[in-house]
């Protein structure tokens, strides 16, 4: 909620012409959230300082959500830290008030506006979830002296350690609008909380914003990301509601583990191609048992479903998942709704469980379980086994699933750490068989494994498939 | 059996006849009838006498549903196809349905009567046959109908075609009314369906098949108390209880036994004083068409049955056969609570009548395979079973009677050396005799019960839950759930949220047998200074009729259900084997992440009940508790830091500074007193909001430093403890904090809300309750979880929440006057009903857990809990 920007250059007092606000008044700025005020603490020949402070509102952050939408009710809303944090709400107001200091417009002061000049610029509580490490990968890339500290979580709460806010002041010399822009972008980027409340339009002209610089920053990737991540989660459903009445911390998370999306196993494995070479495999397969009808149980957003697809020989095409949330991304993805019908008419998607027996799961030859069993409860596992193989009982099972000993070879995992924070487990190859073992005799069919992935002589491949037959 | 127009006797009038004399119609009462007569042969006038509107389907009225025009021919193909929608969708939920359309034609006729034997309905044909003329006339007489006569004769002509052969279509009975004299004499009367004997209530004993096991079965109905009745033989001839209970036999009285006649006596005895009823089995069906004379294949004990009937006396095997050849292939009894047939009965043909219902319940449904042993092998229907009423049958052997999905087959082998059982309903106790000897060696060895104990227990698929279960028939539509408080409706895109989080994060469904409901806020207070009073509660129960409540202390903790069994055996017949309890959340998902904490939690409150002695004085070997598990760090821990420490640290680092600048703003002169007060004002805010949540906040090593305080007793073995009042349950809690220290007591007040003083009192409690930043207490009607107020079911209680505490759900400033005045505008409605329902299925899913229901019946009311959980609700509430 609060900035202040010294400057040392002579006359300092000049700091107002650049601001466009005047050192010798109070103004404030009304915002559809609350209010900005700008004022000046110190006002000399040698220094001076202004102060935006922002006043939020957390009613009218509310109402200017806008009337009408679906009523989307989180705590979040209601105890955040918008009334103090710098945050992107605080790039918004610093776009409004400091409009024509941002865009480097001064009629008094032309060539000051258009020179560098020593600039201290002060936020007391940055929301940022990556720390001091985190803002001074972001600041001192563009040139400034970065001074970040940790904010304690709670002086009352010993060992609860420190929060995500830093206490940061930055200082070099720069263009004041250079600097202001700085901050109007990198703010919401180090703020990993949720947008809800700006919109796509908006995005767009922060991003607009950061040229002349962004191009050549080397955290331009994380940068660009960090914003169309956030687009995707503009939509939040019922099972973050539920997360909620179990006192479970959605505010912050980097999206929930409902979201299909963003955690994608790729990304931690390393290697974009697994999935690829798994989908391959899958396909493999069921072009070799000659399956017709196949449907995909834990489609996700429908990727080997719009390979099934694209090869005739497969009639029927199934797509379920237990995910809402992952049915309507597939849908999307592979553009249901301008399909062409005779392609539609080999399509089936709908959302259900393997731990729920289904009649809709009839009727198909194959049934693909694709990196499904690990993210179910061991539990359970006997449920899911009387759904697939006893009830719905297709010719063919395809199971892949990760091969936990190959994990040693991930760089990035830390010993013991499973690949995805939503696996129950990760077997081994011994165990994994012994699980496919059980099941086939049980249910009447036969088991073989296949190796998925560039194999290790001795771990074995990054994923294991077992192809049950009967 | 086709009884032709003509054949049938003219009867006398029934209740409410309209004219003496007048012919009188027996009809099917949910059957399918089908009126045939040409344009103005008076169908419409016929129907609306003798027929309710909504029985009625006409194909004017349809027409005008798809055109706008009753008289819209080009519409016929649309009107028809939604005819027969509504016949398809009537019939199939048993309802009396009249085509009023002209069906002169065998064309229109065939799809009307494919319809009703799909649904296994009889179909009943009504034919108006009216002179051309008087047709005409009406006709003519009638402006909206522009025809010409040529459509009368040809309408005439093609009914004239038919008319002869209407029997052989499939109608199950024809009646032809000749002439407008004759059509406005007829009286229409209903006739009930043979099986229906929903007026019947019992109490039975439903007895398995006997197999002419005569002495077995004298001594079962002795020890069920039944007194028999002997002839001058000393030949049993009847038997009665003296409470009037009535004996129902599941069929295949007969064969492969020593005694069939003498079983057969005593039956028929007993079926015709009243005292029984019998359904037949598959041997009785056999030996019919033996008796007659037809070509069967004598074996599986035909040839002991008949030699034992060629030497009694002739007239004995005609009363036989009449008897045999009479029974009515089911029963529903019991105000259709109980269905008995020989080889069970899938839901849908409960009630219906048509040849595939009957082979059904006699021999069951066949895949079409043999076994190793050349029998039948027989599809698993009831663990398909989803019905309502429970299902007795008998016809296949087992060594152990056992309920499935809310059947049971107490066929237990009595001829083969097994035992006799009856089922005694509505206590669904078994009795059982044991078998005098082997009487007869079967195809595949039938194991006693003592050989067959060891083996692995049969494979319960009855556990493996069907999407259909909870999502309905069509996941797109909202889904009802029936309880004892009447329905309660869930939305189609909450059950999918439900179906997700049940199925990614719950504990094993078998476990699930409660989830808590969510519990509505007092009404605002009245006092524009706080949000939440005791005062408003008290009113609103006293509002309500229920005068004596309970002041419960809220402990800030998170809701804990736990369920504890007092060895592996309990957990195994009742939940889940190989375990000994579980603590699960609101949302049923594990409570702890590491199984150790569970386990050692468990055990101390497996200790604590067995050392004050709830076991024994509670009858059962597992106990449900629900309460609240402190501190709330332990659960929320992330919550805590990312939002509410995380907002107080953001404030701390920020509001100072704010300070320092706004006075050295001051300082220069500049006025900024305003924007001052304020910050100095939200830094005060902040530190007693941090105060709040520090005071729910403290160290957890794996189980120590953790509290369990239940406010509740759930449910025992075979009974919920819902009927119990708020005393008990608070004893219970208080004897289990006796023994382990574990548990946590909870503060409580009785209030009588008529009397201002308690009430005052109540006040005054509850403001020590929250000085400081307590949570606050909740209020409950004292009589417990059934307690009802003036308009049914009341509010299980009315969370009154301190002020201090407010400021973490509301927010660090929410007490500013202005902001304050703006969140009193909060609408209590959609919460308050909500609670109400989750509260019906909770109460739901607990009773049916206790009558011993199959686990898709608890797990409905259980996951609907879980979809209301997920609708938009103002989480502050």
């Amino acid at each position: 909620m609060l900035l202040t920007i010294s400057t040392t250059h002579r006359p300092a007092t000049d700091l107002g012409f650049l601001l466009h606000k005047h050192p010798d008044r109070v103004q404030a700025f009304p915002q559809s959230y609350g209010t900005a005020h700008v004022c000046y603490p110190e006002v000399g020949e040698e220094r001076c300082t202004a102060a935006l402070v922002l006043d939020v509102e957390p009613q009218a952050l509310l109402r200017s959500r806008g009337a009408g939408r679906s009523p989307d009710f989180a705590l979040a809303q209601y105890v955040n830290d918008r009334p103090y944090a710098a945050s992107s709400l605080f790039a918004v107001a610093l776009g409004d008030v400091f409009r024509s200091a941002l865009k480097g417009k001064c009629a008094a002061r032309p060539e000051l506006a258009a020179a560098a000049i020593p600039l201290t610029l002060r936020l007391p509580a940055v929301a940022c979830r990556g720390g001091p490490a985190e803002v001074r990968r972001m600041f001192e890339p563009l040139g400034w002296e970065v001074e970040a500290t940790a904010v304690p979580l709670d002086p009352g709460l010993p060992g609860w350690g420190d929060s995500r806010y830093v206490d940061l002041t930055l200082s070099g010399e720069f263009r004041l609008a250079d600097a202001l822009s700085h901050l109007y972008v990198l703010l919401p980027v180090l703020d990993g909380a949720k947008h809800y409340w700006v919109s796509g339009a908006e995005v767009d002209k922060l991003l607009r914003a950061g040229e002349g610089w962004l191009a050549g920053h080397p955290e331009r990737g994380v940068i660009a990301r960090r914003y169309l991540a956030r687009r995707q989660r503009l939509v939040r459903d019922a099972i973050e509601r539920l997360a909620e009445v179990d006192d479970a911390a959605t505010g912050g998370a980097p999206g929930s583990d409902a979201d299909p999306v963003v955690e994608e196993p790729e990304d931690r494995e390393g290697s974009a191609s697994l999935a690829e070479q798994r989908a391959g495999a899958v396909l493999a397969v069921l072009r070799a048992e000659q399956a017709r009808r196949v449907i995909d149980l834990g489609c996700g957003s429908g990727k080997l479903l719009a390979r099934l697809l694209d090869e005739p020989r497969f009639e029927r095409v199934t797509g379920v998942d237990v995910s809402a949330a992952a049915v309507e991304w597939a849908r999307r993805r592979l553009r249901v709704d301008g399909m062409p019908p005779q392609r539609a008419e080999r399509l089936g998607l709908f959302v259900g469980s393997a731990l729920y027996r289904d009649r809709r799961f009839a009727g198909h030859d194959a049934a693909v379980l694709m990196e499904v069993v690990e993210h179910v409860d061991p539990s359970r596992l006997p449920a899911l086994a009387a759904v697939v193989f006893g009830h719905a009982a297709p010719r063919t099972v395809v199971v892949t699933t990760p091969n936990v000993e190959y994990n040693i070879r991930y760089a990035g995992l830390a010993a013991g750490r499973l690949r995805h924070a939503d696996h129950r487990f990760e077997w081994t190859r011994a165990e994994f068989a012994a699980w496919a073992g059980a099941v086939a005799e049980r249910y009447g069919y036969q088991v073989r494994y296949l190796p998925v992935g560039d194999a290790d002589p001795e771990l074995g491949p990054p994923t294991q498939m077992g192809v049950f037959t009967r | 059996m086709t009884v032709p127009d003509g054949s049938t006797p003219a009867r006398g009038p029934g209740e409410g006849a309209p004219a003496a004399g007048g012919r009188v119609l027996t009809i099917p009462e949910s059957g399918l009838v089908v009126l045939v007569g040409v344009s103005g042969s008076g169908k419409s006038t016929f129907a609306a006498r003798h027929f309710r509107p909504t029985q009625v389907v006409g194909s004017d009225f349809c027409r005008g549903l798809v055109s706008d025009d009753e008289n819209d021919q080009s519409a016929s193909a649309d009107a028809f196809e939604l005819l027969h929608h509504i016949v398809d969708t009537r019939l199939r939920r048993g309802l009396l349905t009249v085509v009023d359309a002209t069906n002169v034609r065998q064309q229109t006729r065939a799809p009307l009567l494919r319809i009703a034997k799909r649904h296994d309905v009889l179909s009943t044909a009504v034919v108006l046959d009216v002179p051309e003329r008087v047709a005409r006339d009406r006709n003519r007489a009638r402006s909206d109908r522009d025809f010409g006569d040529h459509v009368i004769s040809r309408q005439r002509r093609d009914l004239r075609r038919g008319l002869g052969r209407l029997d052989k279509e499939g109608f199950r009975r024809v009646h032809v009314l000749r002439g407008p004299e004759e059509i406005d004499a007829v009286s229409v009367e209903l006739e009930k369906a043979w099986n229906d004997r929903r007026h019947l209530t019992g109490p039975f004993d439903i007895v398995g098949d006997v197999h002419g096991c005569r002495a077995e079965l004298e001594e079962l109905l002795a020890g069920l108390g039944y007194l028999v009745d002997r002839d001058a033989h000393g030949r049993a001839v009847g038997a009665r209880h003296p409470q009037g209970r009535t004996a129902v036999f599941v069929g295949d009285l007969v064969d492969r036994g020593p005694d069939t006649p003498g079983v057969l006596r005593l039956v028929m005895g007993m079926v015709a004083a009243g005292t029984a009823l019998c359904v037949p089995g598959n041997h009785e069906n056999k030996l019919v068409r033996a008796l007659r004379g037809r070509k069967v294949t004598v074996a599986h004990g035909l040839a002991e049955s008949l030699a034992q009937l060629d030497a009694e006396p002739e007239e004995f095997r005609a009363v036989v056969l009449e008897f045999c050849d009479g029974l009515v292939s089911h029963y529903v009894l019991d105000g259709g609570r109980l269905v008995v047939a020989h080889a069970g009965l899938k839901e849908e043909y409960h009630g219906r009548s048509s040849g595939r219902v009957r082979s059904f319940a006699l021999y069951g449904e066949t895949t079409g395979e043999t076994d190793e042993y050349g029998l039948p092998v027989r599809h698993p229907w009831a663990r398909d079973y989803r019905g309502a009423a429970t299902v007795v049958y008998g016809h296949v052997p087992t060594p152990e009677p056992e309920w499935v999905n809310n059947t049971i087959c107490i066929d237990t082998g009595c001829v083969f050396g097994g035992r006799l059982t009856a089922l005694r309903y509505p206590e669904r106790e078994l009795a059982q005799v044991k078998a005098h000897r082997v009487w007869y060696r079967p195809a595949r060895p039938f194991p006693s019960a003592a050989e067959a104990a060891p083996a692995a227990p049969p494979e319960r698929d009855s556990g493996v839950l069907d999407v259909r279960d909870v999502l309905g028939e069509d996941p797109e539509q909202d889904v009802r759930v029936e309880t004892a408080h009447g329905p309660v409706s869930v939305r189609a895109p909450n059950t999918l949220a439900a179906l997700e989080v049940m199925s990614r994060f719950a504990v094993d469904p078998r476990w699930l047998l409660y989830l808590p409901p969510t519990m509505a806020p007092a009404p605002t207070s009245a006092d524009p200074a706080v949000l939440e009073r005791p005062a408003e509660a008290f009113a609103h129960y006293l509002g309500d009729g229920v005068e004596r409540v309970i002041c419960q202390e809220k402990h800030m903790g998170s809701r804990a259900v736990a369920v504890v069994c007092r060895d592996t055996a309990a957990a195994e017949r009742r939940f889940v084997p190989g375990t000994l309890g579980t603590i699960h959340t609101r949302t049923g998902r594990p409570f702890f992440t590491d199984p150790v904490v569970e386990s050692a939690v468990l055990a101390e409150l497996r200790d604590g009940i067995e050392a004050a002695g709830l076991w024994t004085e509670l009858d059962t070997d597992w106990i449900a508790l629900d309460g609240e598990l402190l501190p709330w760090s332990a659960k929320a821990a992330g919550l805590i830091r990312e939002q509410y420490a995380a907002v107080g640290a953001a404030g701390r680092a920020a509001l100072p500074a704010v300070a320092g600048v706004l006075d050295a703003v001051a300082a220069r002169g500049l006025d900024v007193a305003e924007l001052s007060g304020k910050v100095a004002r939200r830094a005060a805010g902040i530190e007693a909001f941090s105060a709040v949540y520090r005071r729910y906040t403290w160290p957890v090593e794996g189980a120590a430093g953790l509290r369990y305080a239940p406010f509740a007793v759930l449910a025992g073995e075979g009974r919920s403890f819902a009927d119990r009042d708020h005393l008990w349950h608070m004893g219970i809690a208080e004897r289990l904090a006796d023994h382990t220290p574990r548990v946590l007591t909870t503060r409580y007040l009785v209030v009588d809300v008529t009397d201002p003083a308690a009430v005052d009192a109540a006040g005054a409690w509850w403001r020590e309750l929250v000085t400081g930043g307590g949570e606050g207490m909740v209020v409950k009607p004292l009589a417990g979880a059934l307690a009802r107020g003036r308009r049914g079911l009341a509010q299980p209680g009315l969370k009154v929440r301190g002020p201090e505490y407010l400021r973490i759900i509301y927010g660090p400033d929410y007490l500013e006057p202005d902001r304050i005045e703006r969140l009193r505008d909060r609408s209590l409605g959609r919460k308050s009903g909500l609670a109400l329902r989750e509260h019906k299925l909770g109460l739901e899913s607990l009773a049916r857990h206790a009558r011993g229901e199959p686990l898709w019946r608890v797990h409905q009311p259980v996951f609907g809990v879980l979809a209301l959980e997920s609708e938009p609700v103002d989480p502050r509430l």
